[in-house]
C-alpha cells in the first residue's frame, strides 16, 4: 500500500495538518503536500480513468507533466476541472473528485471500452460508424461525446478575479532550479534587470533530491545561499508559482502566476498574467523523465523513477512497499537508493543495459539491492494496482525469466530537456544521439527584430554540451551552462560582465544511457498492444505502428491519426517515445522524422487569466457622452453603438418602444426635439494643405468651401465604395472640422492618418480626433430658433445664420459653435459646447424648451426622420458594396477635380454601369412596413438554381408622420421604374408587394429646413 | 501504376476481421509512388481543396491521370489548422451557391469516400448583439430564402434553448437574436484530407508528398509542366491550390495576385464533458466556439493585422478572442487553454475566393479562401474540377480573377465581421 513514512519530507510541515476530501471521503495531509502526495499518503493510488478506454489511472509523475492524476477541484464558482493533482497544493477544505467515470472511480461502465480495445485501435472511428448515414449525428456521435471529455462542466459564474501585469526586463530566467538561480545571479551581477520565475512554490528544482555537493555542502545549502543573494539584489525580481507560459515574437512572453490557487480564501486576484517584453530569455526549464514502453506500463503503481524519489524525499510518502526499478540509465539508481534509505524494499533493479550501470549501481549493490543487467519488464501484473512484474531479457521477445512481486514499478527511459519555450517562437532542435534526446541548437535560436537570437538555454534544458571536456547532465555542467547563459544574455544587451567563478561540485560519474524504445526489443503484437505511449489518450506502441503501416508517415499524420501527444499534457511524456516508435516503424532515423510543433502554453493556463479584468461592465471601455447620466436617469432604452451607448428612445411608463419613437418623432416635427449627437465623430484637419487633403479624401470639392460654411461630404474607399459621410465645416483658412458617423470616428481618423503617413507624408496637414472634447446637441423642430433666441442676444436669424452655415455664439453664457445643419428635414441646429459643460447646457435647453414641449429623442426617431426625408444612412443604405452613384448622390461628386480616393475605381466597367441597383423609395401597397432586408424577386432562377433578384430593402420603418410604412431600397434601374410594383418574399412566408416611389417622403422642397 | 486493385472497404466488419490478427493486414490509405514523366493534370497542393479538385476530376469527368504535388505532408496547411465549421449562410448569391454545394456534399461525404469524416450537422448560430447586426442577419435570412439555404432569424429565448451555457444579458452587448442554420455544423478536418487522398489514390492518382514545386514551365504562353524537388514533371493542365503561398506560385508563372497573407489563430481548451451542442459565432465581440467530440472547446477569432508567413500569431488576438467568449459563455473562465496555433490565410480584397483561369493557358488557380476555406472544400473541388475540365463552371463563374479589374466584387465582408 502507499502511505506516509514515519520520517522525511523536505517540503511538508508535519506540525500543520490539512483536511481535504477526495470523492467525498475525508482525508488529511500536511502543509506543503501536493494533492497527489497527500492522496498517496492516504493509499489512494488510483486517481482517474483514461480518455478512450476508461482504464484505471494512477499518478505517474510528480510535476507539470502528469497526464493521469487530473481531478475536478473545488465547488460552485470556484470549481475547476482537469486540475493536475501533482501541481495542486493542498489547503484546508479542499474538495477534489476524480474524473471520466460513471458511476464511480472504482467501477466504471465505460471501462467496457478497455475490454473492446482490440476492436478500437487508432483511427477505428474513421473506418466505422458510417451507416446508416444519419446515425453518426444521432446515435454514434452522442455516445462518443458522452464517453469522451474529461472533467465536469463548470456551472456557476467564476467567483474569482484575474489581472494582467505589464513588465519589461532585460533578462527573464524561466525555471528556479539550480540552473535558473545561477543564470539569474550571473545576469544580475552584471547589472541587468532580471526576472526569475519558478512554476512550483520552491526554489532549487530537482537538484536537492538528486544529491551531490556544492562547495562541500549539500545542494540545499547552495540553493538557500543563492536565493538569499538574489533577494539582496535590487535589480532582480523573484517569483514562485509563476510559469513561463509562452514565448512570442520579438522577446514578448507570458508569465502565468497562480496567486491564490493554494489559498483560495485569501483576498485578491486568483491568477496574474504577466505580459513581458524581455531583452533576453533564458530557459532553465530542466528535463522530464521518459517512461519505458513495456506491457502494462499504465497500471496504477507504475511511475517515473524520479517521481517515486520525489514522493519519498520531498513528501515523506511511500508510493508502495516493494519498488522494482527498471531503467536504461544510471539516474534511476538514485531512486532505488532513496527508497531503500526510507526503509522500503527494492526487490530488484532491472537495468536494460547489458553492461549495467556505473558508480551509482555499485552503491546500490553495496546496499544489498539486487541488480539484473540486460533485463527488462515483459509484463506488469495487476489491474487497478501493480501486483508484480514478469522479468525478461531486453534483447529477447519477452520470454519470462522470473516473476517478482511488487506494488510499484519505478521506470526510467532517460531524460528529455524541456525545449517547449525554446521552440515556441521558432528555435530549432538537434538530436543528441548519445543521450537520445532533442536539445536546443544554439546556432538557431529564435530571432528578434534585430535578427539576433533572443533565447538562451541553460542547465539540463540546454542538453548535453560538447564545447569542453565535461559532458553530461550532471550538476557541474548544469551550473557551468547556467553561468554561461546568464552572462551571455547580459553581455549581449551591453552589460559589462566578468568571469563568474564556478563552485566546486562533487557528484557521481554516470555511465552512458542506452536508448530503449520498446521493452523487450522483440516484443510481439500482443505485448505491443499493452505498451502505452500516451496514458491519457490511450495510444499504444501498436497504434503508432498501425499508423505507419497505413501510410500516416508524417509525424503530424501519426499524431493526428492516433491522438498521440494531444492530451492535456501535450505529449510531455509521450512525444519522444512515440517519435522513436514511428521512426523504427518507418526504418528512419529519429531526427529525420522530426518533432511536432511546440505550441504555447507550456501547460494549460486559465481562460480567466487570459481575459483578465475585462468582463461584464468592464468588458470593453464604455464611452459615455456628457449627458449619459441624464439619459440613464430619464429611462433611456440603450443601444450599443461601438463602445458608446446611445438612447434608442425614452419610453415612458407603460409605453412601448414603437409608441415612444412615434411620440418623439411627432413632437420634433410639430415643435421641438433634442438629440444628444455627441457621439458623432469630430476630426479637426489643419494645415496649409488641409483643403488639398480633403479634396482627395472626399468626393466633393472641400478646398473651395468658405470659412463659416458647411458642406455635406462623402468619403470612398480606394475601391470606390462609400465608407462614410458627414458635414464638413471650414473654421478658418487652414482649419476644417469634419464630422463622421458615430461608428466611423476612429476608423476615418486612422484612414486619414494612413494616407498622410504612407502616401502624402510631405503634405502639411495634421489630424486630431476631438470627438470627446465637445458635447453636441441637435436642437430640432419648428421652434428651434425661438429656443436659442431665448438664450442669446446675438443675431441667429435665417439671414445671419442660413442653412449650411455655422457661427460662434454665446448661448446662456456658454461659448458655443452653432452649425445650422439638418438630418431630419426640420429647422435644426447642432450646438457644440465644451464637454465639461455639456450636461448643464443640456439641462438649460430642456428648461428653455419647456414651453414648446421639448422632447429628447433617441437614435430610432433619428433614423425614422432621416428616412422620411430620404437621407441615406451609412451602414443601412451602404454595406461596402455601394458607390455614391448608386444612391443618387452624383451631385456630391465633384467633376472639377483630377482625383479623389475611389475615382479611378469608380471608372471600372462594372461600377460605371447603368445596370447597377439604385436608390428608390418603396411603399407597400397596403401601407404596412416592409420586412428588414427583404429582396425583390425577378423571373426565374440562375445557373445555380437560386431565385433571380432585382433589388432589396435597405431601410424600413413605420412613419408616424405619414401614418404608413416607408422604405428605401436599391433596385435594378430603380429610378427609371417609378410606380412599378415589386414582390418581396418574407421569411414569414408572406409576399410583400411594394411600389417604387421617390425616396424623399417628406418635404421634398426643403421648405421646413430652410426657414 | 494502376494495378493495385480497388481499395479494401472500411467497415465495422473489416475492423473486427483485422482485430483477430492484431490489425496487421491494413493496407496503406494512399500509395507513396514515384512521379511519372507526365500527367494530364497536375494539382499543386494536397490540402483539402487540391485533393477535392483531383477527386472530382476523376469522379465527375473521368480524368484520373492526375498527380497531386505537396511540398510538406498532405492536409498540413489550413485543412489541418481550422476550427472545422461548416455552414453556408452567406449573403451574396455566388458565395451561397458554392458554400451550400459544399455543405450538401459534406452530408454524404463519409459514404461517398468510405471514410468517416464525422460531418455533424449540429447547427450554427450567429449571434446578433447590435441593432445593426439584427438588420444584417434578417437580410441574410431573406437572401438565403431565395438561395435555397435553410436559415432563420431566431429570438433570444430560442438562442438560450439552443445553447444553455450562453449569457444572454451581458451588460455591454446583450443578445438580441441570431441567425440559425440547423444544417450547418462541424466535420473532422484531417479526415476530409485523408478520405479524399485515399479515394484519389484508389482511382490511380499519384499523391507526391515532400515534392515542392520550384518552377512552372511554359511554351508559347501555355503551361507544359513544373519543376520540382523530384524533377521536372509534364502536364497539359495545371491547378494551383496552395492557399497562403499562392502568390509565390503565381510569381513563378509571371503574374501577381490580389492576395494578402496573414496569420489566423485558434485555440482549444482542455476537454470537458458535453455542454455545447452547436456552433456559436459572436461577431460583435469577435469570437466563436464549439465543442469537439473529444470535449475540447474549439475557439477562434479575428485574423492578425499584419502580413506574414509564420504560422503563429500575436497573443493579443488570443486575448481578444478569449475575452469575448468569457463574456458570452462565462463558465469557460474556469477552463484552461490547452493549445493555441496559427495558420496562414490568403485574403482577397472582397473576402471571396478566386477560382479562375490565369494569364497562362492551361493554368488554373484556386485560392483566396481567407478565413473560411474548410467549409468550402467539396464545393470548391467540385467547381474547380468542372472549370479545369470544361473551361467554365456556374459555381466558379463569379470568382474569376478579372473581377478585381472590373470592380465586380463578391463582398462577403458585409456579412461576416469575424474570421471563421
Amino acid at each position: 500500500m502507499s502511505t506516509r513514512l514515519k520520517e522525511g519530507g523536505r517540503r511538508i510541515d508535519r506540525a500543520k495538518q490539512v483536511e481535504f476530501t477526495f470523492n467525498g471521503k475525508r482525508m488529511s495531509g500536511f502543509e506543503g503536500d501536493t494533492l497527489a502526495a497527500a492522496l498517496l499518503a492516504n493509499d489512494q493510488v488510483m486517481m482517474g480513468r483514461s480518455f478512450k478506454y476508461h482504464r484505471p489511472r494512477g499518478v505517474v509523475a510528480s510535476g507539470a507533466e502528469e497526464p493521469n492524476a487530473l481531478v475536478n477541484l473545488g465547488e460552485g464558482g470556484k470549481f475547476e476541472p482537469n486540475q493536475r493533482a501533482t501541481t495542486t497544493e493542498i489547503f484546508d477544505g479542499l474538495t477534489a473528485a476524480s474524473q471520466n467515470h460513471w458511476p464511480s472511480l472504482d467501477f466504471d461502465v465505460g471501462a467496457i471500452n478497455a475490454k473492446l480495445s482490440r476492436f478500437l485501435p487508432a483511427g477505428f472511428y474513421y473506418k466505422t460508424f458510417m451507416f446508416p448515414r444519419f446515425a453518426w449525428k444521432h446515435l454514434y456521435e452522442p455516445i462518443v461525446r458522452q464517453s469522451a471529455g474529461l472533467g465536469r462542466v463548470p456551472k456557476d459564474r467564476d467567483a474569482d478575479t484575474y489581472e494582467h501585469y505589464y513588465a519589461f526586463f532585460d533578462v527573464v530566467v524561466i525555471g528556479g532550479g539550480v540552473a535558473g538561480l545561477m543564470a539569474a545571479k550571473s545576469a544580475g551581477e552584471a547589472g541587468a534587470k532580471v526576472l526569475l520565475m519558478e512554476q512550483t512554490p520552491h526554489w532549487g528544482g530537482r537538484a536537492p533530491v538528486d544529491g551531490g555537493e556544492v562547495d562541500g555542502k549539500p545542494v540545499e545549502d547552495f540553493v538557500a545561499a543563492t536565493v538569499a543573494a538574489l533577494e539582496a539584489m535590487g535589480n532582480v525580481t523573484l517569483r514562485t508559482r509563476m510559469m513561463g507560459a509562452g514565448v512570442y515574437d520579438h522577446g514578448y512572453m507570458l508569465g502565468y502566476q497562480r496567486l491564490r490557487d493554494h489559498a483560495p480564501a485569501a483576498k485578491g486576484p486568483r491568477h496574474r498574467l504577466w505580459r513581458i517584453r524581455a531583452g533576453r530569455i533564458v530557459t532553465a526549464t530542466g528535463a522530464i523523465e521518459r517512461p519505458l514502453s513495456f506491457a502494462g506500463n499504465d497500471v496504477p503503481g507504475v511511475m517515473l523513477a524520479s517521481a517515486v524519489r520525489d514522493y519519498v524525499v520531498d513528501y515523506g510518502v511511500s508510493p508502495g512497499d516493494r519498488v522494482v526499478v527498471v531503467t536504461n540509465n544510471d539516474d534511476a539508481y538514485r531512486t532505488a537508493i532513496a527508497v531503500k534509505a526510507a526503509g522500503l524494499s527494492v526487490p530488484a533493479i532491472l537495468d536494460a543495459r547489458a553492461g549495467g550501470g556505473g558508480a551509482l549501481a555499485e552503491e546500490a549493490k553495496a546496499q544489498g539491492i539486487r541488480v539484473l543487467n540486460g533485463m527488462g519488464v515483459a509484463k506488469v501484473h495487476g489491474k487497478k494496482r501493480v501486483e508484480g512484474v514478469a522479468v525478461c531479457r531486453q534483447a529477447g521477445e519477452g520470454a519470462v525469466e522470473e516473476e517478482i512481486g511488487c506494488d510499484v514499478v519505478a521506470m526510467s527511459g532517460g531524460w528529455s530537456p524541456v525545449v517547449h519555450l525554446w521552440s515556441h517562437c521558432g528555435g530549432k532542435l538537434v538530436w543528441n544521439d548519445k543521450y537520445a534526446m532533442f536539445q536546443p541548437n544554439p546556432e538557431a535560436s529564435p530571432t528578434g527584430a534585430d535578427g539576433e537570437g533572443f533565447v538562451l538555454a541553460a542547465g539540463v534544458a540546454a542538453g548535453a554540451q560538447t564545447d569542453t571536456d565535461f559532458e553530461g547532465l550532471g550538476l557541474y555542467e548544469t551550473l557551468r551552462t547556467a553561468v554561461r547563459a546568464g552572462t551571455q544574455a547580459a553581455a549581449e544587451l551591453g552589460f559589462k560582465t566578468r568571469d563568474v567563478a564556478l563552485p566546486t561540485v562533487s557528484e557521481h560519474d554516470e555511465v552512458a544511457m542506452e536508448p530503449v524504445w520498446l521493452m523487450p526489443q522483440g516484443a510481439g503484437a500482443k505485448l505491443r498492444m499493452k505498451a502505452w505511449l500516451d496514458y491519457q489518450n490511450d495510444v499504444k506502441v501498436s497504434d503508432v505502428q498501425l499508423a505507419a503501416r497505413e501510410g500516416y508517415e508524417s509525424v503530424e499524420h501519426t499524431k493526428r491519426y492516433t491522438t498521440l501527444g494531444m492530451a492535456t499534457d501535450q505529449g510531455k511524456l509521450s512525444n519522444i517515445n512515440g517519435l522513436a516508435t514511428l521512426a523504427n516503424a518507418l526504418g528512419e532515423a529519429i531526427p529525420q522524422v522530426g518533432t511536432t510543433t511546440f505550441r504555447p502554453p507550456y501547460t494549460p493556463i486559465s481562460m480567466g487569466a487570459i481575459a483578465g479584468e475585462a468582463r461584464a461592465e468592464t468588458f470593453q471601455p464604455l464611452r459615455r457622452t456628457p449627458m449619459h447620466d441624464w439619459h440613464e436617469e430619464n429611462g433611456a432604452h440603450w443601444e450599443p453603438v461601438g463602445q458608446w451607448r446611445r438612447p434608442y428612445c425614452y419610453p415612458r411608463k407603460g409605453e412601448s418602444h414603437a409608441a415612444a419613437v412615434a411620440r418623439e418623432v411627432m413632437a420634433t416635427r410639430d415643435s421641438l426635439g433634442l438629440l444628444d449627437a455627441s457621439t458623432l465623430g469630430k476630426l479637426v484637419v489643419k494645415g496649409p494643405d488641409a483643403g488639398k487633403f480633403l479634396d482627395m479624401l472626399y468626393t466633393n470639392m472641400m478646398s473651395t468651401l468658405k470659412p463659416g460654411r458647411c458642406r455635406y461630404g462623402l468619403m470612398c474607399s480606394e475601391n470606390g465604395f462609400l465608407i462614410d459621410d458627414g458635414v464638413v465645416a471650414r473654421i478658418d483658412e487652414d482649419t476644417f472640422l469634419c464630422h463622421t458617423t458615430t461608428g466611423g470616428a476612429e476608423r476615418i481618423h486612422a484612414h486619414m492618418e494612413e494616407w498622410l503617413q504612407t502616401e502624402w507624408w510631405d503634405w502639411q496637414v495634421y489630424v486630431a480626433n476631438v470627438t470627446e472634447q465637445y458635447a453636441q446637441i441637435a436642437v430640432v423642430g419648428p421652434n428651434a430658433r425661438k429656443v436659442l433666441e431665448k438664450l442669446t442676444d446675438e443675431d441667429i436669424s435665417a439671414e445671419s445664420l442660413p442653412f449650411m452655415a455655422w457661427k460662434d455664439v454665446t448661448l446662456d453664457g456658454v461659448n458655443s459653435r452653432v452649425y445650422r445643419i439638418s438630418f431630419s428635414g426640420e429647422l435644426s441646429y447642432e450646438i457644440a459646447v465644451p464637454a465639461s459643460v455639456g450636461r448643464a447646457f443640456w439641462g438649460r435647453l430642456l428648461q428653455a424648451g419647456e414651453e414648446y414641449g421639448v422632447t429628447p429623442y433617441g437614435t430610432e426617431a433619428l433614423h425614422v426622420m432621416r428616412a422620411e426625408k430620404g437621407f441615406i444612412m451609412i451602414g443601412d443604405e451602404t454595406d461596402g458594396t455601394v458607390i455614391p452613384q448608386d444612391l443618387g448622390l452624383n451631385w456630391a461628386i465633384s467633376k472639377k477635380k483630377d482625383d479623389y480616393l475611389g475615382k479611378r475605381a469608380q471608372a471600372r466597367s462594372f461600377m460605371d454601369n447603368p445596370d447597377r441597383w439604385q436608390l428608390v423609395g418603396l411603399e407597400t401597397v397596403d401601407g404596412s412596413a416592409l420586412p428588414d432586408g427583404a429582396y425583390a424577386v425577378a423571373e426565374g432562377t440562375n445557373a445555380n438554381g437560386q431565385r433571380n433578384v432585382q433589388g432589396r430593402v435597405t431601410s424600413t420603418y413605420f412613419s408616424p408622420t405619414l401614418g404608413k410604412g416607408i422604405a428605401m431600397g436599391l433596385v435594378h434601374k430603380g429610378p427609371d421604374r417609378m410606380g412599378e410594383v415589386l414582390d418581396f418574399p418574407g421569411t414569414d412566408g408572406k409576399t410583400y408587394k411594394a411600389k417604387i416611389v421617390d425616396p424623399v417622403f417628406y418635404d421634398r422642397d426643403g421648405e421646413k429646413q430652410n426657414v | 501504376m494502376r494495378g493495385i486493385g480497388p481499395m479494401r472497404r472500411y467497415s465495422a466488419f473489416a475492423v473486427a476481421r483485422e482485430a483477430a490478427r492484431y490489425h496487421s493486414g491494413w493496407e496503406r490509405a494512399w500509395r507513396s509512388p514515384e512521379p511519372k514523366k507526365r500527367y494530364d493534370v497536375i494539382i499543386v497542393g494536397a490540402g483539402g481543396h487540391g485533393l477535392a479538385t483531383a477527386y472530382y476530376l476523376g469522379k465527375n469527368f473521368g480524368i484520373t491521370n492526375v498527380a497531386i504535388l505537396e511540398k510538406g505532408w498532405l492536409g498540413g496547411g489550413n485543412t489541418g489548422r481550422n476550427t472545422t465549421i461548416i455552414r453556408s449562410n452567406y449573403l451574396q448569391d455566388p458565395s451561397a451557391a458554392i458554400y451550400e454545394k459544399a455543405r450538401s456534399l459534406y452530408e454524404t461525404m463519409s459514404q461517398d469516400l468510405n471514410y468517416n469524416v464525422m460531418f455533424s450537422p449540429r447547427g450554427v448560430l450567429m449571434l446578433a448583439q447590435t441593432e445593426h447586426e439584427v438588420r444584417g442577419y434578417k437580410r441574410t435570412a431573406h437572401a438565403n430564402l431565395l438561395q435555397g439555404v435553410e436559415t432563420e432569424f431566431v429570438s433570444p429565448q430560442r438562442v438560450k434553448e439552443l445553447v444553455p451555457i450562453i449569457s444572454l444579458d451581458g451588460p455591454r452587448y446583450p443578445v438580441l437574436g441570431g441567425l440559425w442554420q440547423a444544417r450547418g455544423g462541424t466535420g473532422r478536418h484531417d479526415a476530409v484530407a485523408w478520405g479524399y487522398a485515399r479515394a484519389c489514390s484508389d482511382m490511380g492518382m499519384d499523391i507526391l508528398q515532400k515534392c515542392e514545386v520550384t518552377g512552372i514551365r511554359q511554351e508559347g504562353g501555355k503551361v507544359v509542366g513544373v519543376d520540382t524537388t523530384k524533377g521536372t514533371i509534364g502536364c497539359d493542365k495545371l491547378g494551383i491550390v496552395v492557399a497562403g503561398h499562392s502568390g509565390v506560385l503565381a510569381a513563378m508563372a509571371g503574374f501577381r495576385l490580389p492576395i494578402e497573407s496573414v496569420a489566423l489563430q485558434a485555440l482549444v481548451s482542455e476537454p470537458i464533458k458535453p455542454c455545447m451542442d452547436i456552433v456559436v459565432m459572436a461577431n460583435t465581440v469577435h469570437g466563436y466556439m464549439s465543442q469537439s467530440d473529444k470535449g475540447e472547446m474549439v475557439i477562434g477569432g479575428g485574423a492578425d493585422g499584419y502580413n506574414n508567413y509564420t504560422q503563429r500569431g500575436s497573443f493579443h488576438h488570443i486575448e481578444e478572442t478569449v475575452r469575448a467568449l468569457v463574456e458570452t459563455f462565462p463558465m469557460i473562465s474556469r477552463l484552461k487553454m490547452l493549445r493555441q496555433w496559427g495558420g496562414i490565410v490568403d485574403m482577397t480584397g472582397d473576402r471571396s475566393p478566386i477560382l479562375s483561369k490565369t494569364p497562362v493557358e492551361g493554368m488554373f488557380i484556386n485560392c483566396g479562401w481567407g478565413t473560411g476555406g474548410f467549409k468550402a472544400i467539396p464545393g470548391s473541388g467540385w467547381g474547380m474540377a468542372e472549370l479545369m475540365a470544361k473551361g467554365s463552371s456556374p459555381l466558379t463563374e463569379e470568382f474569376g480573377l478579372n473581377r478585381f479589374a472590373e470592380g465586380r466584387f463578391v463582398d462577403e465582408s458585409v456579412a461576416a465581421g469575424v474570421a471563421h
